[in-house]
């Protein structure tokens, strides 16, 4: 309680967006500590860099998450495109294709079907929730007509990614797929802060209207995160394949609500317009931890980390409440 | 003397920083329709609010009687329970209920919980039938006009048993003969003993079935009319609804008018929500480099559309006209078309349209200029700061750095952030809707001596306001608007508020 009141009285100091995302940076330090006090070998570099590792596919989703979620919007069908992405990389490499062929396919796939989604979502003026309800239902039914049945993966490339590691000297090492991951967060980035396409997801969350009588490309914007969403999914699918070595058309279920949670939790506005992509790593980092911690005890079935989720769910759509509620009232 | 049935006295009504009515006096009588006019802002809608219970007891100063009794309404069902219902300008049903669900809804005819459908629709149908619509009680609202929208309304007033019935501009949306009916609707209603309020900005019409007229200006009560009395004209009224005097409240200005920068031709804007109804009809402008031109109407009378239509089409459809720019025919089909015109737009709700409120100054400033700070998609940071401080220090925006949140910043700078971010887009037009509107009196003059340096510098300025005393001070010329129509050409030395007003109110003159 004193660590958010403290906060709250420091809040003249800090700008208030930092706010959500230092909460976030606070939790995430006081879980590592925690752990580190409660169990032997736990507050390693390795540890952290495991939570990269099992959670790269994780991160990129949110990445593309993050993108939409900052104009307002949702995409509910990242979970599905993963488990697509998966699925055609397993049967096209079943099928004798090079493994380079198949990744640049399944990428583009993934961001024609967030093309497609975000053109309707735009120019039919649907709410994004019912247009990427739908591209999830087709992509996880997609899945189904490739085979109903898990296929391995047995290409040589894709079991070399999978099973290489990158040494960072020391006892420390990762996997390419977190390095992929982390390079991606940082393209992201820098897209985000830097460059017009990152202005105008910032405006158009802000308040679309205004953006639109600013003379800002919003219907290009709109698209592009869709776009952008659509092909994080397939990266993500890709390197949940390396993670896995197989396709599976069940895999996947429900990721795009981890991502949104990481999101969330990451101190981004469900309504658009304010967070930053830090804190969606964050959020995932933090959600990857609570994992780790429940494996360590062992005795707690994986269900606590849904309940711990859940929890700080709550929490922190409190916590926004409170931040965008008290700066409405600011603001008569 | 006949019996009042309803006396308001000395309400007062302050908001934060402004007293919307100061010590208002009305007296109704029974079986009456009193109409009240006033200039935009002066007071009318609060007044009504305050009667129905929209602004509860204890929220006000002074005293409500209503047929004999001292009311202390708690809300709108208070003042619903006593007979008084009020018809708000935007229409308050569901588009896509019945009319019949409309007429009950929140008064449903149920026996024991249970909705009585047969009993509903049976008893619409006669309201119907008194306020003279003919349409199948089941029909759902949306399918039908706005005109009998309006007629619905009044039919859900009758369900209540209204004693007083307030209208606010009932027939701003209409068309002449569903204004002309309308009319009749309340004459008829009259006779049945039902007393009417009615807020109207066409004086024809307050002429035409008023029995008395109470004028409202700044929040006062300026007198009550009675129509009986006889040779009441709409001169009189207009009077009452001016009658202020100017002071220097406008920084003084030495006009130098050039060549013509911009004109407007023959342009028409149909509704976007009610299809055929033209809301700018044919309306042709003309603004030279130097000059700050008004644009005078009232609420509905077109100018917003008007400003927003020319500026990239962002309202309406099927719009029609020419626009030339330096003499030079132009297309501006989307805002990014108006910008490399140097045509600018602010809006007239800057917190809705104009700003992104959660996010800082300097990126408010650059937002509709991101081209010219940016190469090949990357935002040159350091020049959009730099920018941004010159903007602060020249247009004096008060906020300790231009990292500041904009919605924490006050009206008139919230305005000035506004106004930095169209001259970054080095505009030779600029279009500005209501630029004073909700700010203080010091900011204002600090707008004012914004504006007269925008047109020292040969840009052309069009300013829209419900204020004329701000057009007056502030304009060269001054165009007026009545239903979509240019109505008026007023140069400086010839313009008073009476003349404005009078061109402002000039109507289509149907109900003759």
């Amino acid at each position: 309680m004193t660590g958010i009141t403290g906060l709250l009285d420091r809040r003249r100091a800090i700008p208030q967006k930092y706010i959500p995302v230092l909460v976030t940076a606070g939790l995430f330090v006081a879980m590592f500590v925690a752990g580190g006090i409660r169990y032997e070998n736990f507050a390693t570099g390795q540890i952290i860099l495991n939570v990269f590792i099992d959670n790269a596919f994780l991160l990129v989703v949110a990445v593309g998450m993050t993108f939409v979620i900052l104009t307002g919007g949702i995409d509910l069908s990242v979970g599905s495109v993963v488990a697509l992405a998966t699925m055609l990389s397993a049967s096209l490499l079943k099928d004798g294709w090079p493994a380079y062929a198949v990744m640049v396919l399944v990428l583009v796939i993934g961001a024609v079907l967030g093309l497609a989604m975000g053109a309707i979502i735009h120019y039919f003026e649907i709410q994004p929730f019912i247009v990427t309800l739908a591209g999830m239902f087709l992509a996880r039914g997609l899945c189904y007509t490739i085979s109903t049945e898990s296929i391995p993966i047995d290409n040589p490339t894709f079991t070399d990614i999978a099973q290489s590691r990158i040494n960072l000297g020391g006892d420390l090492s990762v996997s390419p797929s977190a390095v992929i991951a982390v390079v991606v967060v940082l393209i992201a980035a820098y897209a985000l802060h830097y460059t017009r396409l990152g202005r105008n997801v910032y405006a158009t969350g802000g308040s679309e209207q205004s953006a639109l009588l600013m003379g800002l490309p919003v219907a290009r914007t709109k698209i592009a995160v869709y776009t952008i969403s659509g092909f994080c999914s397939a990266l993500g699918g890709l390197l949940f394949a390396f993670y896995s070595l197989s396709g599976y058309g069940l895999s996947a279920v429900g990721m795009e609500l981890d991502a949104i949670a990481a999101v969330v939790i990451g101190g981004t506005l469900l309504t658009g317009g304010s967070g930053f992509l830090f804190g969606t790593v964050l959020g995932v980092l933090v959600l990857g931890l609570i994992q780790t911690i429940i494996s360590f005890e062992g005795t707690l079935s994986s269900w606590w980390t849904k309940i711990f989720i859940g929890l700080l769910l709550f929490v922190f759509i409190l916590l926004q409440r409170v931040f965008s509620g008290g700066s409405r009232r600011r603001s008569p | 003397m006949t019996e009042h049935i309803l006396r308001m006295s000395g309400i007062t009504k302050t908001f934060p920083g402004v007293k919307a009515l100061q010590d208002v006096n009305l007296a109704v009588r029974r079986g009456e329709i009193h109409a009240i006019c006033g200039e935009n802002g002066a007071g009318k809608s609060t007044l009504m609010k305050v009667l129905s219970g929209v602004y509860p007891h204890g929220q006000y100063d002074g005293e409500i009687t209503f047929e004999g009794r001292r009311c202390e309404f708690g809300g709108i069902r208070d003042s619903e329970h006593a007979g008084i219902v009020i018809i708000h300008q935007e229409l308050a049903l569901c588009p896509q209920l019945s009319i019949a669900e409309n007429i009950y809804l929140g008064n449903e005819r149920a026996t024991r919980g249970v909705i009585d459908w047969n009993r509903t629709n049976y008893e619409a149908g006669e309201l119907l039938k008194r306020v003279g619509l003919r349409e199948n009680p089941t029909t759902t609202v949306s399918d039908i006009g706005v005109g009998k929208q309006q007629l619905v309304e009044i039919a859900k007033a009758l369900s209540k048993e209204v004693k007083l019935l307030i209208l606010d501009e009932p027939t701003a949306a209409l068309n002449d003969e569903d204004s002309a009916h309308l009319l009749d609707l309340l004459r008829g209603l009259r006779d049945e003993g039902i007393t009417c309020v009615i807020i109207s900005h066409k004086l024809n019409e307050v002429i035409a079935i008023a029995d008395s007229v109470t004028i409202l200006r700044d929040g006062r009560t300026i007198e009550t009319l009675d129509m009986a009395a006889g040779d009441v004209s709409e001169d009189r009224i207009i009077s009452g609804m001016v009658g202020r005097a100017l002071d220097n409240r406008f920084p003084p200005r030495t006009p130098a008018i050039g060549e013509e920068a911009f004109r407007i031709e023959d342009w028409t804007v149909y509704s976007p929500s009610q299809p055929g109804r033209k809301v700018v009809d044919g309306a042709s402008l003309t603004l030279r480099r130097g000059e700050i031109v008004g644009l005078a109407g009232l609420m509905g009378a077109g100018r917003t559309e008007l400003a927003m239509s020319v500026f990239g089409r962002t309202y309406g459809v099927h719009i029609s006209g020419r626009i030339f720019k330096d003499g030079r025919p132009i297309e501006i089909r989307t805002v990014q078309d108006a910008i490399r015109h140097g045509v600018a737009y602010a809006t007239e709700d800057r917190k809705r349209y104009g700003l992104n409120l959660i996010e800082d100054i300097k990126r408010n400033i650059s937002a509709a200029w991101l081209k010219g700070l940016s190469r090949r998609g990357w935002v040159n940071e350091y020049e959009e700061y730099r920018v941004a401080q010159q903007f602060r220090a020249s247009m004096n925006i008060k906020a300790p750095d231009v990292d500041s949140v904009v919605g924490k910043l006050s009206g008139g700078n919230q305005q000035k952030v506004v106004l930095s971010k169209w001259i970054l887009t080095e505009p030779d037009v600029l279009i500005l809707d209501e630029p004073t509107r909700g700010i203080d009196v010091g900011a204002k003059y600090e707008i004012y001596m914004i504006i007269n340096r925008l047109a020292e510098q040969g840009k052309a300025v069009l300013v829209i306001s419900s204020e004329l005393p701000e057009l007056l001070g502030l304009c060269d010329r001054i165009y007026t608007l009545s239903e979509g129509r240019v109505t008026g050409e007023v140069p400086r030395e010839e313009a008073t508020q009476e003349r404005l007003m009078y061109l402002m109110t000039k109507g289509q003159e149907s109900l003759a």
